[in-house]
């Protein structure tokens, strides 16, 4: 029969590009224990490219003899995209390349001390040099190997959804935004002697944006300096609440965030490996509120201690007392407002989170020398910056994709996805409908929501899916083999269900 | 408290029993002999196919059951005694009722070919002929499936995932075009066979031959051939599960005969999903419709009347959805293969993309009666909102945008379809 005798040369050119990626790892390793195999100026953008071209090839071979549709085969009989030993080898591989790259960056070759890169950060010097001016450090590495990942994996991506045009464009954006708003531009902006910023992340999923250092570092780089600084504050407040409020939180967690775009393509084979038990979304909604009140608790203590220094035109009380309003109001708001919406959960963590923030105002009216938290903003800053910085968005969040599937940062951790996920449940116009009564309840869209969304669990009962995990990804819509589900934009923010 | 019987877990019995359970007044058993839980069987070929795991066809979690106590009991009902009221388990248990619910669901369609006790012949409607077909893989290396309809074109999908050669006869001149029209039907046709599989049309079952040690060797077709197999799918319907009940007073005829309130003959007995058959139905609507939505529709409608808010059971505009390898399929209301002597299609078809849309109206008014749609999505209300207020054809063109279902940037063809009838309608209509 016809489809096995082509698929079998299809067979070969995936097994060439096999053997070419392989070729890759392999020279990444010699040149990691110091042994050169092609000259430094050519392998450090030579290897990147020819991985990106040999995905390609390899996405063309895996898919393009096939006709375009839901390439779902043998998902869960794969032992890499089913939990079994090499998915626990790579999960540990990840794991341990996420620690040394943050914690021991030495041992990847960075030159302490003033003394030059070794390894695998002496080979990318090169690269380096020619983008910035300054030889690589291992954030420039782990920012090749990022951006690569993206454009390798996005190709495949978009040779596999290559029928569903929503899919392509999401994903041509998130490659987009990788390669040049977070990976290009910051490198140039550094070659021309500005400030290093990325326009694809905004805080408080970038957290160190008020540190001290940062704030300054913009403020006195003159007018564009203190643009970017601005642009910040204006993402924050009002551009992000009104893209959410119009598209939902899809416009940035799937379509320009890089944390989103790693997850979307390099972690596509293992989306449906996230729990969709009532337990794990009970885990989420306390784990990532409770990151978001940290995250904002410590960037109000961090700011607030150093505008003591007196050189700043803001008064830390007058700042304090703002961004208690900028907190307290939009909550008691919320509170008051979708009472009968909100779970139970919810409104205790509301509760406690109003509490806590009345404390820290008496506490600091009355006792202006004292911390705000009670606790050393700057020691919580730092072990933020460790367990939440490092070792969940990093090591757990990218480390984990094979086991507990591709979103678990975003899921469980992220306080910038927390704040647009509140927005986008009580503030947007956007939702998932259902298709009347066709939903034969067969599961695969809950299989592979990333988010762990039992989407089945609505569309079954002809109820719209409105949740703030939801990163619009549109895969539940694609995988349906009913056309039950759509994402839209509906006229308003209410009466969504 | 009323006692509830319930006999079936499946869409039917299983919505009847938790919509029943949260009134308070009522206990509910549900007996079911397949699995011990209620499961989605329309995802039986993703469980194959190795898009899902067993364990994600069921629906709703475990918990739910016992939250609402639903008392559940794998067993199989052998007799009913409707005299006094209970069942009889085939392990020897008795169960008293009040009220009893027939949910049986359907079997398999049979012939009586020369062969079809062989072994490796399978069905795909049970649990358990998911087994069977998983436990007999490794030893297939070609299948033969009889039966050009829904169930048939899954299994062929199915065996195809797992790298199995695939020939498919079909009695038909083209795929299920007793209800899809030729144009649409030769669409299929085409993307069936672009997945590798080999399909007969106008081609029947002879008989099925032993390999000499009682296992499917070969089949002979009407056409004369010998094709090599070691398993033969048979795929040609389903009827009412109901063999077991014919010796009663229960009113049979192809199914459990109920009126609209789904009431059987017998006081106090009912009868929903696959197993019943309508006494009346409406406008181009069938006595059995053994589609999913029909029979949860049935299980809502029961529970209601049961705890004391009658609610008859209504057809109202016929709706299903299908998918054949990558092309989906929707159907809205009345759209028969061949258009009558009142009546016509529009029809417009992207080949190259498996797109198509028909429209079925009525030529006086220009009234649209139904809608088939081949590889793109519509939305289910507003469908039925034109065929309901008998919108006119040429309005329904060019409010078609309201319809689209596809994901977003996927709608472009809306624009080649409002052209082309432009250019079609007027063209062929004008006096
Ligand atoms: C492979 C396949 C794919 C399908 N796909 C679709 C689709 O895409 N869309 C669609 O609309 N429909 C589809 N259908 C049809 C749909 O699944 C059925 O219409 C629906 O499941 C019927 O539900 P039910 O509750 O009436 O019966 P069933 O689901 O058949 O449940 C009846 C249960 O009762 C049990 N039972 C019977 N007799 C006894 C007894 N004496 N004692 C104890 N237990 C008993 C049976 O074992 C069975 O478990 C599909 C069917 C199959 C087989
Ligand atoms: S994938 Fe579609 S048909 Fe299946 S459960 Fe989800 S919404 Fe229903």
């Amino acid at each position: 029969m016809a489809p096995t005798h082509t698929s079998y040369r299809y067979k070969i050119v995936r097994h060439i590009a096999d053997g070419i990626i392989f070729l890759l790892l392999a020279m990444l390793a010699l040149r990691w224990m110091d042994i050169r195999v092609l000259p430094d100026t050519l392998s450090s953008w030579g290897i990147p490219l020819a991985f990106v071209l040999a995905m390609a090839l390899r996405a063309w071979a895996q898919y393009a003899h096939r006709p375009p549709g839901i390439h779902n085969n043998g998902v869960w009989f794969r032992p890499l995209t089913s939990r079994k030993w090499p998915a626990l080898t790579l999960s540990l591989l990840l794991t341990s390349f996420y620690v040394v790259l943050y914690f021991y960056p030495q041992y990847l070759g960075l030159g302490s001390d003033g003394a030059p890169n070794r390894g695998l950060i002496a080979m990318f010097d090169p690269l380096s040099k020619a983008l910035s001016g300054n030889p690589a450090s291992q954030w420039f590495v782990y920012g090749v190997f990022y951006t690569t990942a993206i454009l390798g994996f996005g190709i495949k991506f978009l040779m596999k959804y290559r029928h569903n045009r929503y899919q392509r464009w999401r994903t041509l954006s998130v490659m987009f935004f990788q390669l040049g708003f977070a990976f290009l531009l910051p490198e140039l902006l550094m070659a021309l002697n500005k400030p290093y910023y990325n326009f694809a992340t905004f805080w408080p999923l970038h957290y160190y944006y008020f540190d001290q250092w940062h704030v300054d570092q913009l403020l006195r780089a003159g007018l564009l300096g203190k643009w970017m600084f601005f642009w910040g504050l204006a993402m924050i407040f009002i551009l992000s609440p009104y893209l959410t409020y119009r598209f939902g939180k899809r416009w940035f967690c799937s379509w320009v965030c890089g944390c989103g775009g790693l997850a979307e393509t390099a972690g596509d084979p293992f989306r449906h490996l996230s729990s969709k038990s009532l337990r794990a979304w009970q885990i989420e909604r306390y784990l990532i509120h409770s990151i978001l009140v940290v995250a904002v608790a410590m960037t109000i203590g961090v700011i607030e201690s150093y505008l003591r220094t007196g050189q700043y035109w803001l008064t830390p009380r007058s700042f304090v007392v703002l961004s208690l309003l900028v907190v307290t109001l939009p909550s008691a708001w919320l509170l008051f407002t979708q009472r009968e919406q909100l779970a139970r959960d919810a409104r205790i963590l509301l509760a406690a989170v109003a509490l806590l923030f009345s404390i820290v105002l008496v506490n600091h009216l009355f006792s202006p020398n004292g911390e705000i938290f009670f606790v050393d903003a700057g020691t919580v800053r730092k072990w933020y910056g460790f367990f939440i910085g490092s070792i969940f968005s990093g090591v757990i969040g990218v480390g984990f994709y094979p086991i507990m599937g591709s979103r678990v940062w975003c899921r469980f951790g992220c306080p910038l996805a927390a704040i647009l996920g509140i927005q986008q449940k009580f503030f947007s116009r956007f939702r998932i409908t259902v298709n009347g009564g066709q939903c034969i309840s067969c599961g695969n869209c809950s299989v592979y929501c990333e988010m762990g969304i039992d989407v089945r669990d609505y569309a079954q009962r002809g109820k719209n899916i409105v949740r703030a995990s939801c990163v619009g990804c549109g895969i539940c819509a694609a995988v349906c083999p009913r056309g039950v589900l759509r994402l839209e934009n509906g006229p308003s923010y209410k009466n969504k269900a | 408290m009323t006692r509830v019987a319930i006999i079936g877990n499946g869409v039917a019995g299983a919505t009847a029993a938790l919509h029943i359970a949260r009134h308070p007044n009522y206990s509910v058993t549900l007996i079911s002999d397949e699995t011990p839980y209620f499961f989605a069987r329309t995802a039986l070929m993703y469980v194959y196919m190795g898009h899902i795991r067993a364990s994600d066809l069921k629906p709703y979690p475990d918990t739910l059951w016992d939250k609402y106590h639903i008392q559940r009991i794998h067993d199989r009902v052998t007799d009913i005694d409707f005299q006094h009221k209970h069942l009889h388990l085939a392990e020897g248990n008795t169960i008293p009722y009040d009220i009893l619910i027939l949910a049986t669901g359907s079997i398999p369609h049979r012939i009586d070919w020369p062969g079809i006790h062989l072994d490796r012949v399978g069905y795909l409607y049970h649990l358990q002929d998911l087994h069977r077909l998983e436990h007999w893989t490794p030893h297939i290396r070609h299948a033969v499936i009889v039966g050009g309809g829904l169930i048939g074109i899954e299994l062929a999908e199915m065996l195809r995932s797992r790298h199995k050669q695939v020939t498919f006869l079909v009695r038909e001149s083209h795929f299920w075009n007793i209800v899809l029209s030729d144009s649409e039907a030769q669409l299929i046709d085409q993307h069936i066979r672009e997945h590798g599989v080999d399909l007969r049309l106008n081609t029947e079952l002879e008989e099925i031959v032993d390999d000499g040690s009682g296992k499917v060797g070969a089949v002979r077709t009407s056409s004369g051939d010998l094709i090599p197999c070691q398993y033969v799918g048979i795929t040609i319907g389903v009827k009412p599960n109901v063999q077991w009940l014919r010796d009663s007073h229960l009113h049979i005829d192809t199914g459990i005969v109920v009126d609209e309130f789904l009431r059987t003959n017998i006081e106090d007995v009912y009868a929903i999903g696959d197993c019943a058959q309508l006494q009346h139905t409406a406008p181009y609507r069938r006595p059995i419709e053994p589609v999913w939505y029909t029979a949860r529709e049935m299980g809502q409608c029961v529970a209601a009347t049961i705890t004391g808010n009658p609610t008859p059971y209504r057809q109202g505009l016929w709706y299903n959805s299908a998918k054949f390898f990558d092309i989906e399929y929707q159907t809205y209301g009345y759209v028969p293969p061949h258009p009558d002597p009142e009546t016509d299609d529009f029809l417009w078809q992207d080949p190259p993309h498996y797109r198509s849309l028909r429209i079925h109206y009525r030529r006086d008014n220009h009234a649209i009666l139904g809608i088939n749609a081949l590889g793109l999505r519509l939305r289910q209300e507003q469908c039925h909102q034109w065929i309901q207020q008998a919108t006119p054809l040429p309005e329904v063109i060019s409010q078609l945008p309201l319809a689209a279902f596809d994901p977003e940037g996927n709608t472009s063809y809306l624009r080649d379809i409002q052209q082309y009838f432009q250019a079609q309608f007027y063209t062929t209509n004008s006096p």
